[in-house]
């Protein structure tokens, strides 16, 4: 493995992790939504908090996925169509969020505006468990053959461990959504955003254990990187812990550190635990490794290059445009003063 | 069964790809379009501070929302499905599309989609100047989004800056300056982006002509977003036709075989050579059969000049035959003819040309008719009606662009490199593909129905639409003054 090929795949991991980290909340707050608000003018507050967030958020995927193709091929080119099913669900669930923010705001009628507002909780649910059961289920080792095409069965992806996983990931986001909820607006929203995850973290404790034994057995990661994969899940598990502290405390930005970095170490559990690996095969020998399955040493230069010059820049007016939105809404009042 | 009725993963993939791509290319141009004008707009407001222009904007941009709204969500179709359709041709082409794939992401899709959020979200917190800013780079985002897919389609059209690894049998960059400065980008690139500009220029004085015919308040607004859609439209028309004639040049040379389908030529055709305006074909034997032609057109559209000669799809068939029989690879040898779908070529070229002359003579006598001097268009019902059609227009036109552009590559997906039989996931299955193709059509169906009926809406509401003058392109409870009596 080049040293090229291991920043590629180092870049594939934060890139997945700026995705769970950001758009983790926007799903949360998408499923929250039906849970705190109550009225049409709550349920617009909290579209609105990740109104001017959520498209560039999802770009972190898009991205991802851009790089994936373009460092990895045979990773991009195994896993999307091995998993077919999954990810037009996950893209069905992307699309029926994303246009719900601005059909509903055109929807004239109670109406017409609760089918957009119902899509919105639905996708956002939809998305987030289908990655996640993607995710796991290839962590466990799936049927591919030399070529690298997995032709994948119904319980290489329906399982204890991809279920587990997939419901443990849409909790997280959850409990992450309603810990931005709770910095980003005042009012009841914030009051019901607390109350809710009072009861929730503890349900994710219980859930995290399951998961943890699931992974242990389901999975090599601890019989081949033992050490590793204990001090990761462990932190998974801590901070959780901060994000739960935060609850009680009333402390919504350490919440939020915390159930963000909890989805971020979930992402970098996987990886670590795919290293050198970018797809595990049952039969250990069709397993895809970084090495084999990379483009070009030309191409990953110039990508690199590219990465260089423009990442920094992105970062500046990514973190201003949140800068410049950093103001609470309140739960139940006109958007455009309180801006 | 199924593969006898002709369905198979090929033709199913190959079908959910067509419309895919075609749903998705609805939305593109008319978002790049929109963006753009929005963007002139706003700027005009800024300078010369005249309310009018910020309604313009503020309204036109309501529209540019919507249509950019279901553009992003078909998109992430787009990316993914390569993977998913195509994976043996991602295995091939990933050095050369994925490069340029993930840098459109990082350099256009962040820009466009941060500063998208912003621009609508901020229309009372920053002066004029620095509020047009934002727009201004969302277009510029969406316009180098666009430099960035055509790179990778303009490979697929006209591999340059490449090798083949003798190894692994996949195409590797080794160029790539060649790759960004392939001719054929820099022959789309402008036709597509002018195209877009005539897509969003018709949108907007069609949109006004119908509001106009309805006899909708706010007269002068719509008289002025007519007139200034119809200048956009005059320039991009005539812009879009004179791309077209370079874009033909290149093709000429390039595709022979997809030129000479798309003028329905089979013989070669003698010097002066005529251009056929309507006809039909026995394409199983290669025949013309009805035809009505204009003498030395073709020559003259095909070298400007009256005279030479056309070379016809069976020589061209030769030619390719000779050329590839010997390649390496065994289903390049094994391809037995090259003809591409004469008539759906055929057709597509004489609506999409005809159309781009129409919209320019639309344009030109509606901005005739509606001099300030001399403003009479009111009368001419035949042309506000034929300028409220002519929203549709574009989009038929730039589909059939594409269908151009796409079938007439056949039978390769990457032009001599790699064939669409050998591209298509060896692992999707027909249930699978019927399942998607069928979800995917309902789902843009009623994506596509739900934005029209609010784009009409809102051209119905008018000016009511954009609310008091601190709202912004948000919420509901904004345009209602009861909102919170009736909600809470
Ligand atoms: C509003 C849209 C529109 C209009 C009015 C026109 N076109 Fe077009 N055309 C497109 C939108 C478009 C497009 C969708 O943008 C395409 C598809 C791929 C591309 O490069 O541009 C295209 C493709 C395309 C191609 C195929 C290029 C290839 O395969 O490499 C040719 C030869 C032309 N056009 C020529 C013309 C001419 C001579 C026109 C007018 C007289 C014309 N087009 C009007
Ligand atoms: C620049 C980006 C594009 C790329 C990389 C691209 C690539 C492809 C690929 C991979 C296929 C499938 C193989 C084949 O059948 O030839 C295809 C076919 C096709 N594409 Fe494109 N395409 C692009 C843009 C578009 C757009 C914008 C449209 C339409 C508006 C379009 C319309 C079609 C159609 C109609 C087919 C034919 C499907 C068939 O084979 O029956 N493409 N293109
Ligand atoms: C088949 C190849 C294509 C892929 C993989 C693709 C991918 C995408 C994706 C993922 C998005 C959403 C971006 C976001 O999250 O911000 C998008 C939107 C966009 N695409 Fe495509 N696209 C394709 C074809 C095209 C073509 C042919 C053009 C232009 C010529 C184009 C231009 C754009 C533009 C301007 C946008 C942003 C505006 C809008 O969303 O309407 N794309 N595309």
């Amino acid at each position: 493995m080049s040293a090229l090929q291991f920043v590629w795949f180092l870049l594939i991991c934060i890139l997945f992790v700026g995705f769970f980290f950001l758009e983790g909340f926007d799903f949360g707050v998408g499923m929250a939504s039906g849970l705190i608000a109550r009225t049409d003018s709550e349920k617009n507050t909290m579209l609105d908090i990740i109104g001017p967030h959520w498209v560039v958020n999802e770009t972190w995927l898009v991205t991802a996925g851009g790089a994936m193709f373009a460092s990895f091929p045979m990773w991009y080119a195994s896993l999307f169509s091995g998993y077919y099913i999954l990810f037009m669900l996950v893209l069905t669930g992307l699309i029926l969020r994303g246009v719900s923010f601005e059909f509903a705001n055109h929807a004239e009628t109670s109406r017409g505006r609760h089918i957009w507002y119902n899509f919105f909780v639905f996708g956002s649910l939809l998305a987030p468990l289908m990655l996640c059961i993607i995710f796991f289920s290839m962590i466990q080792g799936v049927p591919i053959d030399a070529n690298g095409d997995a032709r994948l069965h119904f319980f290489d992806i329906i399982n204890w461990l991809s279920l587990v996983g997939g419901i443990a990931g849409v909790l997280m986001s959850l409990i992450h959504g309603l810990n931005y909820t709770r910095l980003t607006t005042s009012g009841v929203l914030r009051d019901r955003a607390r109350k809710l995850n009072r009861y929730l973290y503890p349900l994710l404790f219980v859930g995290e254990v399951v998961f943890a034994l699931l992974v242990i057995f389901q999975t090599d990661f601890f019989t081949n990187k033992p050490v590793s994969s204990a001090i990761i899940t462990l932190l998974i598990v801590l901070m959780s812990l901060l994000g739960a502290w935060g609850v009680y405390q009333d402390h919504e930005a350490l919440s939020l550190v915390g159930s963000g970095l909890s989805l971020a170490f979930v992402v970098i559990l996987i990886f670590n635990g795919l290293f050198p690996r970018v797809m595990i095969a049952t039969n250990p020998a069709h397993s895809i490794l970084i090495k084999n399955a990379s483009s070009s040493p030309t191409a990953l230069s110039i990508m690199t290059i590219v990465v260089c010059v423009l990442l920094p820049i992105v970062l500046i007016y990514f973190i201003w445009s949140y800068i410049i939105f950093a103001k609470r809404i309140p739960s139940s009042k006109k958007v455009a003063e309180s801006r | 069964m199924l593969y006898s009725l002709g369905i198979s993963v090929l033709s199913l993939a190959r079908l959910q790809f067509a419309i895919t791509t075609v749903f998705h290319f609805f939305f593109v141009p008319f978002s790049i379009g929109m963006g753009f004008v929005v963007a002139i707009l706003e700027t005009v407001y800024a300078i010369r501070k005249e309310e009018i222009y910020k309604k313009m904007a503020q309204f036109w941009g309501k529209i540019f929302l919507l249509s950019f709204a279901v553009g992003i969500v078909t998109g992430l179709i787009q990316e993914f499905q390569f993977g998913m359709n195509w994976s043996n041709y991602s295995r091939f082409m990933g050095d050369i599309f994925g490069a340029p794939l993930a840098i459109e992401a990082l350099l256009a899709f962040f820009l466009e989609s941060t500063f998208v959020g912003v621009w609508m979200f901020t229309w009372d917190r920053f002066k004029p100047g620095i509020h047009a800013l934002f727009i201004w780079l969302t277009s510029i985002g969406t316009m180098l989004s666009a430099i960035w897919i055509l790179a990778a389609n303009s490979f697929m059209q006209h591999p340059t800056g490449f090798t083949i690894n003798g190894h692994t049998h996949r195409a590797e960059m080794t160029n790539f300056g060649q790759i960004v400065g392939n001719p054929q980008l820099w022959r789309v690139f402008p036709h597509v982006i002018l195209g877009a500009f005539v897509t969003a220029a018709f949108v907007i004085a069609g949109m006004s002509a119908w509001a106009l015919l309805r006899k909708q308040k706010d007269e002068i607004f719509f008289k002025k977003s007519l007139r200034f859609g119809l200048w956009i439209g005059l320039v991009a028309a005539f812009g879009v036709i004179i791309a077209g004639d370079f874009q033909t040049q290149q093709i000429i040379k390039d595709q022979p075989m997809k030129f000479a389908a798309t003028e329905g030529e089979y013989k070669d055709t003698s010097s002066p050579a005529s251009w056929k305006i309507v006809a039909t074909f026995d394409t199983k034997n290669h025949q013309v059969k009805n035809e009505i032609s204009v003498p030395y057109l073709l020559s003259l559209l095909t070298y400007h000049q009256p005279t030479g000669a056309v070379k016809g799809m069976n020589t061209v068939n030769q030619e390719l035959k000779q050329k590839f029989n010997h390649n390496k690879s065994k289903s390049i040898r094994n391809i037995k003819n090259y003809y591409v779908p004469t008539t759906t070529l055929f057709w597509s070229f004489r609506f999409m040309a005809g159309f781009g002359v129409l919209l320019f003579l639309i344009a030109a006598l509606g901005l005739f008719w509606s001099r300030p001097k001399k403003d009479t268009l009111a009368r001419q019902k035949w042309l506000m009606y034929l300028i409220g059609l002519s929203v549709w227009i574009p989009f038929i036109a730039n589909t059939c662009g594409w269908l151009i552009t796409e079938l007439g590559r056949y039978p390769w997906i990457v032009y001599g490199l790699y064939t669409i039989a050998d591209a298509v996931s060896p692992t999707t299955t027909v249930g699978q593909l019927i399942f998607s193709n069928l979800l995917y059509l309902v789902l843009f169906t009623t994506l596509g129905g739900v934005m029209i009926y609010y784009a009409r809406q809102t051209l119905h509401k008018g000016l009511d639409a954009i609310g008091g003058p601190t709202a912004t392109a948000k919420s509901p409870v904004t345009s209602d003054p009861f909102a919170k009596e009736a909600f809470s």
